[in-house]
């Protein structure tokens, strides 16, 4: 048998099979079905099917984070809805308003083990490829489906390997890595493959950092992506499973908890077959930004030219965690945001906000004159919480620059790392944080 | 293949658009929670993009884009939209994955066909053909694709993947 990809035993795995040929279409039960605002949309979906009962709640995970609190009485009623059904089909990973964003929640809660497979109502999923799991985007029909069946035809991708060697230069982060590979490739690169991270780089990045890359790739619009599991990502997941648990450290429950986290982990065979593999140099890299109105139109930070900026954003599942906060506080502290602009910083996740208010970073960013939000998605798909006026331009550090993302068509949308959305904040245009003096 | 299935020859209008077509300008995400009616989500259909579109739209209409048309967010109403407005087929250079599979899924055709692609122009009318795998422009000029799998076809002619399950379950 010739060897397999991580998409391929992932994929077999969750269909039951010992092993699969890349193209096959396959009947996968995934181990989690993630949905978030949606759900009551789904729910009037599913209830074509006439059943009463979804047939896994316990392999349903969802989260309210989109539009949270909810701006209108329209998205108040969605939102009761959504508790109403958790409520009558008794699905425990529930995660309320303000716990944070979908993606960020599953991490931190460890709904999604090594090796897994989650299917998503929600474009990012492939951002649980950062732990060694199989993530995939779906639709709402397709979620339907799922909760109605347990199960749902997919195709098995072809498998394109990036690498990264090297030592990443001071102010380069795993979101310029991300903005140089879509520049490099295009938005359609990684059109319907799964995309594999090897290197020591990859593997030297913090856990944080880490997560930036596979969440990234759905721009790149790939069907998963993934990171191997190592060390750091097991220790991860075994400590927070521990602790919800009550498994104390070093018990007999500890070990075997270990133990069941490395058996699930998943590996590609070295003989497996690559569709393609692309090598990158970290000492290459620099500071990238997207300009509008497409995440591949890429140019290195120093090539940009002067762009003044109105508005600035830091938050979403691609940069919103701890490191984020504390790359945007080390710029913010003593220093305070242009006038006239507005900087919105929004949390992840309401773990990486008490992490900001102990730290005091939530101090500096309103010490800085910076708005500080409430956990969740913010305005990143334009619901809410910092919608650009007509014809301003705005910095954000999340995943997407489309016309009309962040709800006004005529706004200008670069992307960029936390930090130099922060400089940027502070010089009215967009800067390196090396600038700043 | 049962008798309601999808037609398998129709002839309709051609719009045409670029490359990287996202959700964002098929459906606005600010719409995705708040508006539920068909008539609501048809009107707002490609508003974004190209703001004729929603009002002269006809139906049997057929939508032409380059590659990876529909990239971006899982929502469905960048497909359902298109239904509602009385769209027959998209057919792209390529399309990003979760936009193809919604399509499947809502009984919406989308076809890979990059020859077409190049000689379609707006306004001009296609005649697509499933049986024969090929679109013919209006100036008889032809394109072949790749004859859709019987798994597509099921889906398809079921309407969609919830009628095509609730097929299965009462079997
Ligand atoms: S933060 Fe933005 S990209 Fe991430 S899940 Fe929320 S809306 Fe989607």
């Amino acid at each position: 048998m010739p060897g397999q990809t991580f998409a391929q035993k992932a994929l077999a795995k969750a269909a039951g099979r010992n092993s699969c040929a890349v193209g096959e279409i396959l009947d996968v039960e995934p181990d989690v079905v993630l949905s978030h605002d949606n759900t009551a949309a789904i729910r009037r979906i599913w209830e074509e099917f006439g059943q009463d009962r979804v047939k896994h709640p316990d392999r349903m995970a969802i989260t309210l984070d989109h539009a949270v609190p909810a701006p209108t009485a329209v998205h108040a009623q969605n939102h009761r809805e959504i508790r109403e059904f958790v409520g009558e089909q008794g699905i425990n990973h529930f995660f309320e308003a303000g716990r944070g964003i979908c993606h960020q929640v599953l991490s931190e809660e460890v709904v999604v083990k090594p090796g897994q497979v989650i299917l998503g109502a929600d474009s990012h999923t492939p951002h649980f490829g950062w732990l060694g799991a199989f993530g995939a985007g779906i639709g709402r029909s397709e979620v339907a489906a799922l909760w109605a069946q347990g199960q749902l035809w997919l195709k098995v991708p072809a498998t394109m390997r990036i690498h990264l060697n090297g030592t990443m230069p001071d102010g380069v982060t795993a979101k310029d890595f991300a903005l140089r590979i879509i520049g490099d490739m295009g938005a359609d690169g990684g059109l319907y493959r799964s995309i594999e991270f090897a290197g020591d780089t990859i593997h030297a990045m913090t856990l944080e950092s880490r997560m930036v890359l596979p969440n990234m790739m759905a721009e790149f619009g790939a069907k998963n992506a993934v990171i191997c599991p190592d060390e750091p990502v097991l220790t991860w997941c075994l400590e927070r499973l521990a602790m919800h648990r009550g498994i104390e450290s070093g018990s007999s429950a500890w070990a075997d908890l270990s133990d069941s986290l490395q058996d699930g982990c998943l590996y590609p065979d070295a003989d497996c077959e690559l569709e393609s593999e692309h090598h990158y140099t970290a000492e290459d890299l620099e500071p990238y930004i997207a300009r509008p109105h497409s995440v591949d139109d890429v140019v290195p930070l120093s090539e940009l030219g002067n762009v003044k900026v109105d508005s600035a954003f830091i938050g979403t599942c691609t940069n919103g965690r701890l490191e984020d906060m504390s790359a945007a506080a080390s710029v913010l502290s003593d220093r305070r945001v242009a006038p006239g602009l507005s900087l919105v910083i929004i949390p992840a996740s309401s773990q990486v906000l008490q992490a900001c208010i102990e730290l005091g970073y939530a101090e500096t960013f309103t010490r800085a004159g910076a708005m500080l939000g409430v956990p969740g998605c913010g305005p990143c798909m334009g619901n809410h919480f910092g919608i650009p006026a007509p014809s301003e331009t705005v910095i954000s550090s999340a995943n997407r620059n489309f016309r009309g993302r962040m709800g006004t068509p005529s706004a200008d949308i670069f992307l960029s790392s936390p930090a130099v959305v922060a400089a940027s904040a502070v010089a009215g245009r967009i800067v390196d944080p090396r600038e700043l003096g | 293949m049962t008798t309601s299935g999808m037609v398998r020859q129709f002839t309709g209008r051609v719009w045409k658009y670029g490359d990287n077509v996202n959700t964002d300008v098929i459906f606005p995400g600010k719409y995705t929670y708040t508006l539920k009616t068909p008539e609501d989500i048809a009107a707002h259909a490609l508003e974004d993009l190209d703001p004729e579109f929603a009002a002269n739209v006809q139906t049997g209409d057929i939508v032409v884009a380059g590659s990876n048309w529909g990239c971006g967010s899982s929502r469905e109403q960048a497909v359902s939209c298109l239904v509602l407005a009385g769209v027959r087929a998209v057919v792209a250079r390529s399309f990003s994955r979760i936009w193809y599979r919604n399509a499947l899924n809502n009984g919406l055709l989308a076809l890979e066909c990059p020859a077409f692609v190049d000689l379609a122009s707006a306004g001009d009318t296609a005649t697509i053909s499933l049986t024969e795998a090929l679109v013919t422009a209006g100036d008889g000029r032809t394109a072949a694709f790749k004859p859709l799998s019987d798994d597509v076809l099921r889906i398809l002619d079921a309407g969609g993947l919830i009628p095509y399950i609730k097929q299965q379950m009462a079997d």
